[in-house]
């Protein structure tokens, strides 16, 4: 099974351990993913409304550059929003020729074209789920993560909108991250907020908004006693992991729930090194809780990438103070 | 001998007239279609004016071919058929061009629109010059007529046919009749117990002498024609013998083995392994359900054998095959409930508290397993705030896109009935209201009175996630009240969904086993949607209830009945005309390849083994030519689709290219530029 993969600008930064364990997992069940070459920012949910075609043309500028690498024919995004710009690009470029048109236009600047409905994008889930097969993974256990109980949190953004129908899980209540744990030997609590909001970039703009949407998934997954959160999407974990200690002096809370990805859970159960799959590199800890299953690892992992060096000619930016 | 051809173009007030140029077209083809020898345009060819004028120049004329531009001939073919009969004309020497359907009202090209016209009528003139004399045939009809589905649909028509001194067989898949209306409780708007009012009308079809009642048995196969139908149908095995049996239901107490009653409870309740659906079914016989029987799964038991005072338990009993010969046959199959479970956020199944209208229907029926008490699933708790959740899975793309048409009136009388029994709250979350038949808008006033909440917003999740104080323990409902542009949050105890109404499971197997057709969705198809809402396009084959699309009780027992009325109609008769436009295979070219026998829609062909050649039942055959194209070896004709009429009327269409004169032929002279 070979994919273009696009792993999107968080896997490269704050998301690392996303793309650490993808990886290191997607080889150990048979997928292959060819990434893509010279990929930008999907403009994740500002663009679209700032500039449609410049907005278009960013991600579309990806769709292109991935239907000319050798004979890929699917697109995999691990990241929720890249995946849903990606998809809507894809999409509304071939339902509205006139947009297909002014955005091919806006690509052949830079010698590129893309064709609607050459690629098919797909979100990383629903290629393990339904490429690999919940057998095929669960035969590949080694380390069953039982007694651990995992809250599935799928986020706004994965499964909606549908498109045509043609979303791989239940746009209201999906139930395929539920499936993949069970494969693991989690157990898994109902989580009624599964694909509720988890305030996105609204931090950036109105906190209290935010922190009160983190709240009510934090406060769920805790009423339901869930051990961890398991995310999907870059965007979830941030919001739930890093901002938690904020979250709880907000409104005087001792909510700590660890907040791990798919993959991380996938690799602990087919027995890879936590290390290797980037878990201890979450705001708060999952030590604790992977202790039911009887992982132990650092807590500061090596491996986190070093801050990108700053363009040596570039000036400082405002406020910058000490050393360049 | 040339014919002498009259041509009649109809203005259809101004549905034809207001695009064609109807005067230039009549006199057009006048002038220039051969054999035509009168071309008149007219206001309204359907008047009994417009067919007096064709009367008079058949007779007046002399004219042996007649051809009218007018509707689609669905409309009023037969009308001008009539019309030349009576005049002393065979009826098939007439054709009719639909200037209308195909040409008026699918442009507004006035020169595209009267050029066409000149076309369609060419082809028609040519059509019929070469048109043959037909005789209808004439089939007798058989008396019985055949009710499948004993619903308050089908118990209608069975009852309406019966009492007219006809002999009916009832076929019913379930123990026993009655269908969803016996597991209602109250019926809306008056709020009469549904028993009360079903009961006797099933026990008169129970002790009808003219009602052969076969509970518990399903049709397997159908073939034949109108008014000659053969049915096979397989009566299943109850394990309890009809004759000796006399329903004291002793069995049913001794029996150890309780299941949950999936079927007339609902799922809510119990039922023993052999078991009555409930205490007035009709018959009475009580059914073993041989998947929960003990005596069936270890081979020992038999407790309701031991006991039975008449021994009428026969575990040896087999599955037995009737066949009926019927001349009409009434579909009167019902629907199914959406399952809600595919509404995953409204919680059904995952939430204890959130029932479906049907469960609740059970919860508050008398009978029903909480003996009439509205509880919460703990079967103690009487909830205090109760939430109606409109349109489950009706008018919705992702389900069904129809309305359902009953919710809105049975989410008012649930409101009623919560509010009576329990003082509980009630919030009904509706998009709109419909409360369309007499005395439902009333009902509705009704409702507004009695303190009944309405939010108009559809939900967006039932939830156990509590967010605010007063929350905790509650199921939450939270909707856009889209009168007041703003999110709501109804902590609530009990959730009831109204769940839509679907074509039944396998009404598409069904639909082609009668031979009649189905919508995309799977409601069967009548006959035309207004005007004969209950025939079907196979003579012969009725409808009637909510096997057609969604509708109440009032609707549906006036579809049972009027049904009934036209099988008595057919009956009365005595006999029915069969079509002379039919198919016909001429035996000494068939080779007996047999590729048309399967290509029939309508079953009309079948394999003679002796001749080794296929033949056409004439009366089955519908004249489509499905056949006709197929044959391999040209062996088969269809009448009034001979070769020679098709190419006829191509070369008439293409009148303007024939004769050499370009497109432009057929154009009104002032064209615009």
């Amino acid at each position: 099974m070979r994919y273009a993969y696009y792993p999107g600008c968080s896997l490269g930064r704050s998301a690392w351990p996303y793309d650490a364990s993808t990886r290191a997992v997607s080889e150990a069940l048979g997928l292959e993913l060819v990434e893509v070459d010279d990929w930008n920012c999907c403009g994740a949910s500002e663009y679209f409304s700032l500039n449609k075609t410049a907005a278009y043309a960013l991600v579309a500028r990806n769709l292109a550059l991935a239907a000319r690498q050798d004979g890929l024919k699917q697109l995999l995004a691990p990241c929720s929003m890249c995946y849903l710009n990606l998809r809507k690009t894809d999409h509304y470029m071939g339902k509205y020729p006139k947009l297909g048109k002014t955005t091919n236009a806006a690509l052949a600047a830079g010698g590129l074209n893309y064709t609607p409905g050459s690629l098919e994008v797909r979100h990383l889930l629903d290629a393990v789920v339904n490429d690999v097969g919940l057998e095929a993974i669960a035969a590949k256990v080694t380390q069953p993560l039982a007694g651990l109980r995992v809250a599935c949190y799928y986020g706004c953004l994965m499964v909606r909108p549908e498109f045509n129908g043609s979303s791989f899980d239940d746009p209201e209540y999906p139930i395929q991250l539920d499936r993949l744990m069970q494969a693991l030997g989690a157990e898994v609590v109902d989580f009624p907020l599964k694909a509720h909001c988890c305030g996105g970039h609204m931090t950036q703009i109105s906190a209290d908004t935010a922190f009160e949407l983190i709240r009510r998934l934090l406060h769920n997954a805790a009423e339901y006693q869930a051990d961890l959160i398991v995310t999907v999407c870059p965007m979830c974990q941030l919001n739930l992991d890093a901002y938690q200690p904020q979250v709880n002096r907000h409104f005087k809370t001792d909510y700590h729930i660890p907040v791990l990805y798919f993959t991380q859970m996938i690799g602990l159960a087919l027995g890879m090194a936590p290390e290797r799959l980037g878990v201890g590199g979450e705001f708060v800890s999952a030590a604790e809780a992977l202790a039911k299953i009887g992982e132990t690892f650092e807590v500061a992992p090596a491996g986190a990438p070093a801050r990108r060096k700053r363009d040596e000619k570039a000036l400082p930016m405002p406020g910058q103070k000490g050393e360049a | 001998m040339s014919e002498r051809v009259g041509v009649y173009v109809c203005h259809c007030g101004s549905n034809i007239a207001g695009v064609v140029d109807v005067e230039d077209v009549s006199r057009w083809a006048g002038e220039n279609l051969d054999d035509v020898v009168v071309s008149r345009d007219y206001k309204f060819m359907c008047s009994s004016l417009g067919q007096e004028l064709i009367e008079d120049d058949i007779k007046k004329e002399g004219l042996t071919r007649v051809v009218v531009a007018a509707c689609s001939p669905h409309l009023h073919e037969r009308t001008f058929r009539r019309a030349c009969a009576s005049a002393g004309l065979n009826p098939y020497l007439f054709q009719m061009a639909s200037i209308r359907e195909q040409v008026s009202w699918t442009t507004q090209d006035k020169a595209a629109a009267t050029a066409k016209s000149k076309a369609m009528i060419a082809g028609a003139v040519e059509r019929v010059k070469l048109h043959q004399a037909l005789e209808p045939n004439e089939v007798p009809v058989n008396p019985n007529t055949l009710v499948v589905g004993g619903g308050i649909a089908g118990i209608q028509a069975a009852l309406e046919l019966a009492d007219a001194g006809y002999q009916v067989h009832l076929v019913e898949r379930e123990p026993s009749i009655g269908g969803h209306m016996a597991q209602f409780d109250k019926t809306f708007p008056t709020l009469d117990c549904a028993a009360c009012i079903l009961t006797p009308k099933m026990s008169d079809v129970g002790n009808h002498p003219n009602i052969n009642l076969l509970s518990y048995s399903e049709v397997e196969e159908v073939s034949g024609y109108v008014g000659n139908f053969r049915a096979r149908v397989r009566k299943k095995a109850r394990y309890v013998n009809e004759a000796d049996c006399t329903g004291c239901g002793i069995c049913i107490d001794k029996c150890p083995k309780k299941v949950v009653d999936e079927v007339f409870e609902a799922g809510l309740g119990y039922r023993k392994a052999i078991y009555r659906p409930f205490p007035q079914a009709v018959p009475k016989f009580p059914v073993i359900d041989r998947e929960s029987c003990i005596y069936f799964e270890r081979g020992t038991c038999k407790a309701c054998e031991k006991f039975c005072p008449t021994n009428a338990i026969d575990f040896e009993q087999q599955d037995t095959a009737l066949d009926l010969a019927v001349g009409n046959i009434i579909l009167a199959t019902g629907y199914d409930l959406f399952d809600s479970r595919k509404i995953p956020q409204y919680g059904y199944g995952r939430l204890a508290n959130v029932y479906t209208s049907l469960e609740f229907e059970r919860l508050c029926n008398a009978s029903g397993p909480t003996e009439g008490k509205i509880v919460l699933r703990d079967g103690v708790t009487q909830p205090k705030s109760v939430a109606i959740i409109h349109c489950v899975g009706s008018r919705d793309k992702r389900h069904n896109t129809h309305c359902s048409a009953i919710c809105c009136m049975g989410a008012l009388k649930f409101g009623h009935l919560v509010m009576e029994k329990t003082g509980a709250e009630v919030y009904s979350f509706y998009i709109d209201m419909r409360p369309l038949h007499k005395g439902y808008e009333e009902f509705y006033d009704r409702l507004l009175e009695e303190g009944m909440h309405f939010i108009r917003g559809r939900v967006a999740e039932v939830t156990d996630a509590a967010r605010q104080p007063g929350e905790e323990g509650k199921l939450i409902v939270q909707a856009e009240d889209t009168l007041l542009g703003m999110q709501r949050r109804v902590p609530v105890d009990m959730v009831i969904l109204m769940a839509a109404l679907q074509p039944r499971a396998d009404a598409k197997d069904v639909g082609l086993q009668f031979g009649i057709s189905c919508s995309m969705a799977g409601w069967f198809t009548e006959r035309h949607p207004k005007l004969d809402p209950v025939a079907t396009m196979t003579d012969g084959v009725f409808i009637a209830g909510t096997c057609q699309g969604p509708k109440d009780i009032p609707d549906t027992v006036s579809q049972g009945a009027a049904a009934a009325a036209r099988v008595q109609g057919m009956i009365a008769v005595g006999s029915v005309e069969v079509e002379p436009v039919v198919a016909t295979i001429h035996e000494e070219r068939c080779s007996g390849c047999r590729i048309c026998n399967n290509l029939c829609p309508f079953n009309a062909i079948d394999f003679l083994q002796d001749k080794a050649v296929s033949y056409v039942n004439a009366a089955l055959c519908k004249g489509c030519g499905t056949c006709v194209a197929a044959c391999p070896a040209g062996a088969i004709s269809g009448a009034h689709f001979s070769n020679e009429q098709i190419f006829a009327e191509i070369s008439g269409l293409l009148y303007d290219v024939v004769r050499g004169n370009g497109a432009k032929a057929l154009l009104p002279v002032e064209v615009p530029a």
